[in-house]
């Protein structure tokens, strides 16, 4: 059976005809189950409404649990009530018509221009809605009706749900009923609705006041059975049976006769029942509640909010075919693979229907069952599924067929959607191939770290197994990790090598005389022909240089020149005899001069890794990748790579220098204070005298830190592991290496010295009003040495607005896409070249001016003009 | 570079003239973007070059442009989006930070960023930057009394206010020292005051450098009232400016000023309309109109983006700059803007006030068409961007069955 697809969605207000007519049973209990525990007619589980509990049938369809989808019931109220939604829009309605004849306080001939500018506005796709704000402000000021002469009243709106009718402004004046207020609206003329835009065919305006209650069915709110048995009723039922007890109630009273007061108290209580069924959130209201004082959760809170209906089962929707575990680094694996748990790859599987060609395959996998690479579930041509066990797999086996499907196991090469939250990014999700390893975890190339935000600090990932072959295809043209290497944020990288990648190759390029052994060492697990000739030989045999092996896993023809991260920007360019080897010059793949660091191979700013994506594609540069990773990290754990504590040690020389300095320091904050106080201060323009006071200060404090660093620096040397790491981009910077060694320097609160705590200092320890280093949060030791308790809370103090900072940003930037989100998901790209919303608007003529594909440009740039000028001219 | 060298030319080589140079490149107007234009131009600029082997070069350029073109149907939005949002997350909270004017501050990062695409009326922290008419621009002194002319002076900045209330008046003390400093006369400031303060209410008592005011009705509210009013009062610039800095950018002094008055900036004598702009995105939309608006909010949000060092494409962004202008009105990007005006109830819906948009869309009868994305995900359907808006159909003749 084919299934229908739905073309649009109408939407309007159910009118008591429609609500009786769709209604499969009229409700007038409000018990629910008789002593047996079955459903009681005309109750509220009315087994017309649809079934909830197995074995069952559904009295209107035949349908058991799961079959039938519920069907609707109805409550005839004994009063009118208003609908809570439409509550402002019933206030306006009351002051924009008649009193007497219903019609819209507005002349013949207005109203006929209104409607020509209404006309025009739907014609051009124009929103109404300052129209319809118009209307009601002219239209309430009338005080004579223009068609039946009648003297309007003042309609004073009480909100939620009251309306009161005064001749006098000043007095309270009289409650309009909502049968009054019904009788009223009906009298308003179909053209005249119109013009408050309201849709008469679809929404009358006596809709809105309620004389049917529409009564969901079961399955919408299923009620529970406790582990004693007990049975626990959804909030909305227990929200309908107040509703039926206060309308058998009123209808009772009204028969007997009962005084005017009581039968207005019992109004208001069905008016208060009604609204807080529908929402019960209304501002002036207070919310029903459950016995426990829980707030009930009626139908308006079902649909709103991020757990809502809406966000939370029709935007965002549960999967299956999806496994979520810790992810652990594996850079054995291809940047393209993902390793999966034997156990998930058993649970996990993808459909194979059967054919004449792979019949002997899925019979294999059934025959194997459980074992891994078996399958789960066979299905047969009418649909019926079979788990595959020990006892029928061979069974199942022999009977299998074409036109059966096979669900199979997952395993090594499948295409899976890999994703880490937040997916910020499309690069989030990127589709692996799989590789079904032992263990628990996911294991994932630490280079592909970067797009997902990855670390292994017990970071979990999802996974998703494609079901179709079209999505498969999909997945694997449009979004496998080769084709996503290039962001399209910006046209650059953004996979690369992290950390140990650039500690290793920044140390294997600055190598010479490295021997055969070693270089063999250094290539294993690679796949290459035949070494470079040697760089030359001493008396212990050739040697080989670290450009040489670098050079190994370039492609061919690769050229590139550029300067590399440790150049240290001379006034004059040694070029290729660069002191610090920082030009790298790579010419026909072979790397001639310079180190290679965070600017040839990191993410986002490796120039050699650029260049191979764009010219030799993703697939080259795949490789490239996984050969780089494999290299670094043979380099670095052959040559050797540590860094401990004492790394940070600095000979006592050097800690009497800092010293010297951080006396200085103390000395010209000294004089500054002085001059302050003696008012000899120069005030900078704009600031107060204690603004420039501060700004001074700071910029001393800040350069004994720098001062200070520079001393640790000179001291550390360039064959400090941590230095390597800080100068090659691996990680860290001289900054967090000379506040371990050196000084840490000022903590900072909301971007100024601390001030605050006690009255005029900020801890007790010192006197008020010091306005000294020490004081104001300035921390001299280093981390290394250990901070003294003031500088430890100062310390604290900073890094706790960090904390607090992060998690502000983190709630504020989500919030941020999603609005970006939502106001730009529509736009696409036409075939004529415009940028278009779904309506056909056009948003752009031509996409960012020049039709470019950021993703498919270089940092932006279209086309290199240049290197086309030159390979033209340059052929000859 | 190699071509230039004697004797390398081939004899064959026609070496073509200016004019079928020109002519040639011109026709390329509608082939390639503009930028690429230009820079063939240049490229090619004092090179000796054939015939052949210019249609070579733009027979390869025009090559290697179709090949970097957008794919239709590709979601470009939504790349739009997530490539300024994910920045976001990376973006600091500081508010304030003394940027470029290290006088004056600045609001920068996300919360620059939000203000940006919320369009508020008036940012957080208004900011001109007024430049000179060309002929003043290096002059120092006109540049200080052009700052002068447009920051706000109020009374207290030029004497000292108290209220005697034994004589029940109001004393001014006018200081000589600012009013030199201001380029203003005791004459100035007292036009200033009988403007302000109605004859028929006060008497001003000049005596020197000091001024009385008496109001007619002798109560001690009045007085205060008076007092306060006269803290206030607006002797000489632009109310809304709140303060001025000169600087010097190159050779030409800039003014920089904490508080926004387009309007009343631009017809300030001496003030180049031209290149003076402000950040108020609203302001720049109703003085100079939408397609300025549009420029500025491009030029914010790159200049928010690159002061964090986050690197985003252009292109996103004029996406977002479009989207918020594209009908004429700058509107933010949420609920009371771009996302909150769309046509589907659905959408509408799924992003922010659902009830809301549900009754609305009830009375007034609204149909959803079912066809943007999120439409398309609630009810289940393929979306119509991408992969999903592509129908391919293949000719069974065309299918080689091997």
């Amino acid at each position: 059976m084919g299934l229908k697809k739905i073309g649009k969605i109408k939407f309007g207000i159910l009118s008591p005809t429609e609500i009786r007519k769709m209604s499969v049973a009229k409700i007038i209990t409000a018990e629910t189950y008789d002593e047996d525990g079955y459903p009681i007619d005309m109750g509220l589980m009315d087994q017309h409404l649809g079934v909830i509990d197995p074995g069952l049938i559904c009295k209107t369809c035949g349908g058991r649990v799961g079959e039938c989808p519920g069907h609707f019931g109805h409550i005839e109220l004994a009063a009118p009530v208003v609908h809570v939604g439409l509550n402002k829009l019933i206030a306006q309605l009351l002051k924009s018509t008649c009193r007497s004849c219903g019609r819209l306080l507005l002349n013949e001939g207005e109203k006929k221009k209104i409607l020509e500018r209404m006309e025009e506005y739907e014609r051009t796709g124009q929103k109404t809605d300052g129209i319809v704000k118009e209307v009601f402000k002219r239209s309430s000021t009338v005080k004579i009706c223009p068609y039946c002469g009648e003297e309007q009243r003042v309609i004073k709106f009480v909100k939620p749900t009251i309306y009161r009718e005064t001749i006098d402004k000043t007095k309270d004046g009289e409650k309009l009923a909502p049968t009054e207020i019904r009788d009223r609206f009906e009298k308003i003329p179909d053209e005249d609705a119109r013009l408050v835009g309201i849709d008469p065919k679809n929404a009358r305006p006596e809709w809105m006041i309620l004389t049917v209650l529409p009564v969901p069915p079961v399955t919408v709110r299923p009620s529970i059975t406790l582990e004693s048995s007990q049975r626990s009723e959804d909030d909305l039922t227990h929200k309908l049976v107040d509703i039926i007890r206060i309308n058998q109630r009123f209808q009772e009273n009204r028969e007997i006769g009962a005084p005017q007061l009581i039968i207005e108290d019992l109004w208001e209580l069905l008016q208060y029942h009604v609204t807080t069924f529908l929402n019960n959130e209304t501002a002036g209201v207070p919310p029903a509640r459950h016995r426990s004082g829980r707030a009930l959760k009626t139908l308006s809170q079902r649909l709103k909010g991020k757990e809502g209906r809406f966000r939370g089962n029709l935007s965002g929707k549960r999967v299956n075919f999806s496994a979520r575990t810790v992810i652990s680094p594996d850079p054995n694996l291809g940047i393209d693979e993902v390793g999966v748990p034997l156990k998930i790859a058993k649970e996990l599987t993808i459909p194979m229907e059967v054919n004449e060609l792979n019949i002997e395959k899925a019979r294999e996998y059934v025959r194997r069952g459980t074992d891994h690479p078996g399958s789960s579930y066979v299905k047969r041509p009418n649909g019926e599924r079979i788990k595959v066990t020990d006892i029928n797999k061979e069974e199942l086996a022999e009977e299998l067929d074409v036109y059966w499907v096979v669900e199979r196991h997952l395993q090594d090469g499948d295409i899976v959607i890999f994703n880490r939250q937040p997916s910020l990014h499309r690069i989030s999700m990127m589709a692996h191939r799989v590789k079904v390893l032992p263990y628990n975890t996911f294991r994932l190339n630490p280079a592909v770290c970067q797009p997902y935000n990855a670390d292994f600090d017990g970071d979990e990932m999802n996974l998703h197994v494609l079901q179709t072959e079209e999505a498969r295809a999909e997945a694997k043209i449009l979004m496998s990790v080769q084709n996503n290497m290039i962001s399209p944020k910006f046209g650059g990288p953004v996979m690369g090598g992290i950390h140990d990648h650039i500690s290793g190759l920044f140390i294997l390029t600055r190598r010479g005389n490295i021997r055969k052994e070693e270089v063999a060492t250094l290539l294993k697990g690679l796949r290459y022909q035949n070494l470079p000739e040697p760089a030359g030989s001493d008396e212990e045999g050739p040697y080989w240089t670290g450009k040489q092996v670098f050079s190994i896993i370039l492609p061919e023809e690769l050229s590139l020149t550029y300067r590399a991260g440790i150049c240290q920007n001379c006034d004059i360019c040694k070029k290729m005899d660069c002191p610090n080897d920082a030009y790298v010059v790579v010419k026909d793949g072979e790397l001639l001069t310079g180190t290679i660091d965070e600017r040839g191979i990191g993410t986002f700013k490796g120039l050699i890794l650029d260049k191979i994506i764009k010219e030799y594609g993703g697939e080259r540069a795949k490789k490239f990748l996984n050969e780089m990773t494999h290299l670094a990290i043979n380099s670095i754990t052959h040559f050797g790579f540590s860094f401990g504590i004492d790394n940070e040690d600095i000979p006592e020389k050097a800690h009497r220098q800092i010293k010297e300095i951080s006396m200085d320091t103390d000395d010209k904050i000294k004089k500054l204070i002085l001059a302050y106080e003696n008012e000899e201060l120069e005030s900078l323009p704009g600031r107060t005298l204690e603004e420039t006071l501060e700004m001074r200060i700071m910029q001393v404090l800040s350069e004994a830190r720098d001062n200070a660093g520079r001393v640790a620096e000179w001291y550390l040397g360039l064959d400090n592991s941590g230095v390597i790491m800080a100068v090659s981009g691996a990680r860290g910077s001289m900054l967090n290496l000379t506040q371990m060694a050196a000084c840490v320097g000022q903590q900072s609160v909301r971007g100024e010295r601390i001030s605050r705590g006690y009255t005029d200092r900020t801890l007790s320890h010192f006197k008020r009003g010091d306005l000294s280093a020490e004081a104001r949060g300035f921390v001299k030791s280093s981390y290394k040495t250990g901070l003294s308790p003031t500088e430890f809370f100062f310390h604290a103090m900073g890094g706790r607005e960090g904390l607090v900072d992060t998690a502000v940003r983190t709630s504020q930037s989500g919030y941020l896409q999603r609005r970006l989100i939502n106001a730009l998901q529509d736009l696409k790209v036409e075939y004529d070249g415009t940028i278009r919303g779904m309506s056909g608007v056009i948003v752009q003529f031509k996409y960012g001016e020049d039709g470019v594909d950021p993703t498919k440009s270089d940092y932006g740039r279209a086309v290199d003009v240049e290197k086309i000028v030159d390979s033209v001219l340059g052929e000859k | 570079m190699l071509s230039n060298e004697v004797g390398e030319v081939p004899t064959s080589k026609i070496l073509i003239s200016k004019e079928i140079f020109k002519e040639k490149i011109s026709k390329l107007t509608d082939l390639l973007p503009k930028k690429i234009i230009e820079e063939l131009e240049e490229a090619l600029i004092g090179k000796d070059i054939g015939e052949e082997e210019l249609n070579k070069i733009i027979e390869k350029t025009i090559k290697a442009y179709e090949h970097v073109k957008v794919d239709p149907y590709e979601a470009v939005g939504t790349v739009a989006a997530q490539s300024m949002g994910e920045p976001g997350t990376q973006m600091t909270m500081r508010t304030f930070h003394y940027a470029g004017v290290a006088e004056i501050n600045v609001t920068l990062g996300l919360p620059r960023l939000i203000e940006i695409l919320d369009v508020r009326s008036k940012p957080s922290a208004p900011i001109m930057t007024v430049r000179i008419e060309k002929e003043h621009a290096d002059d120092k002194e006109f540049a200080g009394k052009l700052a002068l002319k447009i920051e706000r002076t109020t009374m207290l900045d030029i004497g000292a206010i108290s209220t005697d209330l034994n004589e029940m008046e109001i004393i001014v003390d006018l200081d000589k020292k600012s009013l030199d400093q201001r380029d203003l006369s005791d004459e100035d400031v007292l036009k200033k005051l009988e403007k302000k303060f109605d004859k028929k209410k006060f008497d001003i008592v000049r005596d020197g450098l000091q001024f009385r005011i008496r109001p007619r009705e002798r109560s001690y509210k009045e007085i205060l009232q008076v007092a306060e009013k006269l803290n206030n009062v607006t002797i000489e610039g632009i109310k809304d400016i709140k303060r001025v800095v000169v600087r010097k950018e190159g050779d030409e002094y800039v003014l920089y000023t904490e508080g926004s008055a387009l309007k009343s900036i631009i017809r300030v004598k001496g003030v180049d309309p031209h290149r003076t702009k402000t950040n108020s995105i609203k302001e720049i939309e109703e003085v100079l109109g939408i397609e300025a608006a549009r420029n500025t909010i491009i030029a914010e949000i790159v200049e928010t983006l690159g002061e964090q060092g986050l690197d985003v494409d252009r292109r996103h962004i004029m996406l977002v700059a479009d989207a918020m202008t594209m009908n004429g009105e700058a509107k933010q990007i949420g609920r009371h803007g771009v996302a909150g005006e769309k046509k589907s109830v659905l959408s509408r819906a799924a992003f922010e006030l659902t009830t809301t948009n549900l009754l609305n869309a009830a009375f007034g009868g609204e149909v959803d068409e079912l066809s943007g994305v999120a439409e398309n995900i609630i009810v289940g359907t393929p979306i119509r961007i991408g992969t999903g808006d592509v129908e391919l159909m293949l000719k069974r003749e065309r299918m080689k069955v091997e």
